[in-house]
């Protein structure tokens, strides 16, 4: 690891005015940061802890929906009475990442700006857009299980690699984030990630200075909800392809079909097109399928992914079927 | 203010890379957690901070002012050993011995947040009672990795405590 300073902010603006530095990193947790700096792929000059902010509280909001501090940790939002009860898809997505000793560490603001699990990211010795612009991406032509296969660019095909995310992207839910100024903006989940574009080091929306102060769930939503995580091992392993559902059913036909997937790309994604599809029609093998087409009809991939273009067609369908009751 | 490492006070060390890990073997001489994978993917180095268990090498020291932490020293002695500690001597919950220490003290708070009615990805129910049964602890532990394969007789010493604090 290399040598840095390390300050306590005991306020937010004072984190945040310390953070406007861009050798400056802002750590709670830790969990991912402290990982990839004994990497070296992360070298701050100066890390600010913020766990000490008062930023970890879960709060009613006044609408009904609910307020998730930046610094609430995984495990106290997974555990939380409302959250088991009326957001179970984020339960079950938080629950379906990690471990038990991570999660307890791990934080709402952080689990968002986590960083890509890609290896050619992780390894310094390799070449790597995001970490190293203008290096080259060593996973277009080398091994990219893990990869994406949608909204990837020339100059990286990394995937975010979080659960939680996903989740929060099928509730719609917002990221509330704060500036040195101590001015507020909120910001869709659905809109927080960035595709990598020929920005690939740009994982999310945030500029020097902001800090992640909370989620923001809305009401609860009437319908099924379910997560659906495929990965290599049945615990403890990154997606391969991951679904999140909010799936509503009215006198045999789709009322709500609020979709989102992991493991695809870049970030958790989202596309209008497929609860379009599925609205106002009664839900059926044939149906599933034609939405994977609208999902998966911009679908690349980098040789070894391949396999996640047949996965997501099929774990969609499964996802949709459970939650409809259909046969497929 | 000083960190506190089962039930006594020391000061934190002056580098501020230094893991709370490498500050308990290296600093303080407390061998008994394990350096593994130093990057959060065994366990091995797994603690308890303020009863919470985590992965002790993906932590600084400098970030545990004022916690207490408990190691497996302070869980219990060979005279005067825990329930787990000798539930996995019972069991032969090891081969090598090298992960134990941080199965231990995960399994330690395990059951704690079974007690507490957390629910697991392997739970039915988010919000029904759970029960320490061998999918559920298989999950619950799946941070903790044994490279001798004594997974078996891992979850059998730790069936055999939660049976025996159900029954007290």
């Amino acid at each position: 690891m290399k040598p840095f300073d390390f300050q306590r902010a005991e306020r937010l603006e004072h984190a945040a005015q310390l953070c406007a530095d861009e050798a400056t990193k802002p750590i709670a947790g830790g969990t991912n940061l402290i990982d990839l700096m004994k990497l070296q792929v992360e070298t701050p000059q100066t890390l600010v802890d913020i766990q000490r902010l008062p930023l970890g509280r879960i709060d009613d909001t006044d609408d009904g929906g609910l307020r998730i501090g930046a610094l609430a940790t995984n495990t106290a939002t997974a555990v939380h009475d409302r959250v088991r009860s009326d957001y179970p898809l984020l339960a079950r997505a938080i629950l379906a990442g990690a471990s038990q000793q991570l999660r307890n560490k791990a934080t709402t603001g952080g689990n968002l700006c986590q960083r890509t699990r890609c290896y050619y990211f992780t390894n310094i010795d390799q070449p790597c857009n995001k970490r190293e612009p203008g290096s080259g991406c060593g996973a277009l032509k080398g091994i990219a299980r893990l990869h994406a296969v949608l909204g990837t660019s020339s100059e990286c095909i990394a995937t975010y690699p979080g659960d939680m995310a996903v989740a929060m992207t099928a509730l719609g839910a917002t990221v509330e984030i704060a500036d040195a100024k101590g001015r507020t903006r909120s910001v869709s989940v659905r809109d927080f990630h960035c595709l990598p574009g020929d920005t690939p080091w740009r994982d999310n929306v945030l500029e020097e200075g902001e800090l992640i102060t909370a989620v923001i769930l809305p009401p609860p939503i009437e319908g099924r909800q379910l997560y659906r995580k495929v990965r290599e091992r049945s615990s403890y392993a990154f997606a391969m392809v991951s679904v999140a559902a909010i799936v509503a059913i009215e006198n045999g036909r789709f009322t709500r079909a609020d979709l989102a997937f992991g493991g695809l790309a870049h970030k958790p994604w989202h596309d209008p097109r497929v609860s379009e599809l599925l609205l106002g029609k009664e839900p059926s093998a044939q149906l599933f399928d034609a939405a994977a087409d609208v999902l998966l009809d911009t679908a690349e991939s980098y040789g070894e992914n391949e396999f996640k273009i047949p996965l997501a067609r099929r774990t969609l369908a499964a996802v949709l079927a459970e939650a409809t009751g259909v046969e497929l | 203010m000083p960190i506190t490492i089962n039930s006594r006070a020391y000061d934190l060390p002056e580098d501020n890379r230094v893991t709370l890990l490498d500050f308990l073997r290296h600093d303080l001489g407390l061998t008994g957690t394990k350096k593994g994978c130093d990057h959060g993917q065994c366990g091995a180095c797994t603690v308890l901070v303020d009863g919470m268990r985590i992965n002790s090498c993906l932590s600084l020291a400098a970030m545990h002012d004022g916690d207490h932490v408990t190691t497996i020293e302070g869980l219990g002695t060979p005279d005067a050993p825990s329930r787990l500690q000798q539930a996995f001597v019972e069991h032969d919950g090891y081969q090598c011995g090298y992960c134990t220490p941080g199965q231990i003290c995960s399994a330690t708070a395990m059951l704690q947040e079974i007690a507490s009615g957390w629910p697991s990805d392997a739970s039915e129910s988010l919000e029904g009672p759970v029960a320490a049964t061998g999918a559920e602890i298989r999950e619950r532990m799946s941070g903790n990795l044994c490279r001798c394969g004594a997974y078996a007789n891992i979850v059998a010493a730790i069936e055999d405590v939660a049976a025996q604090e159900d029954a007290a």
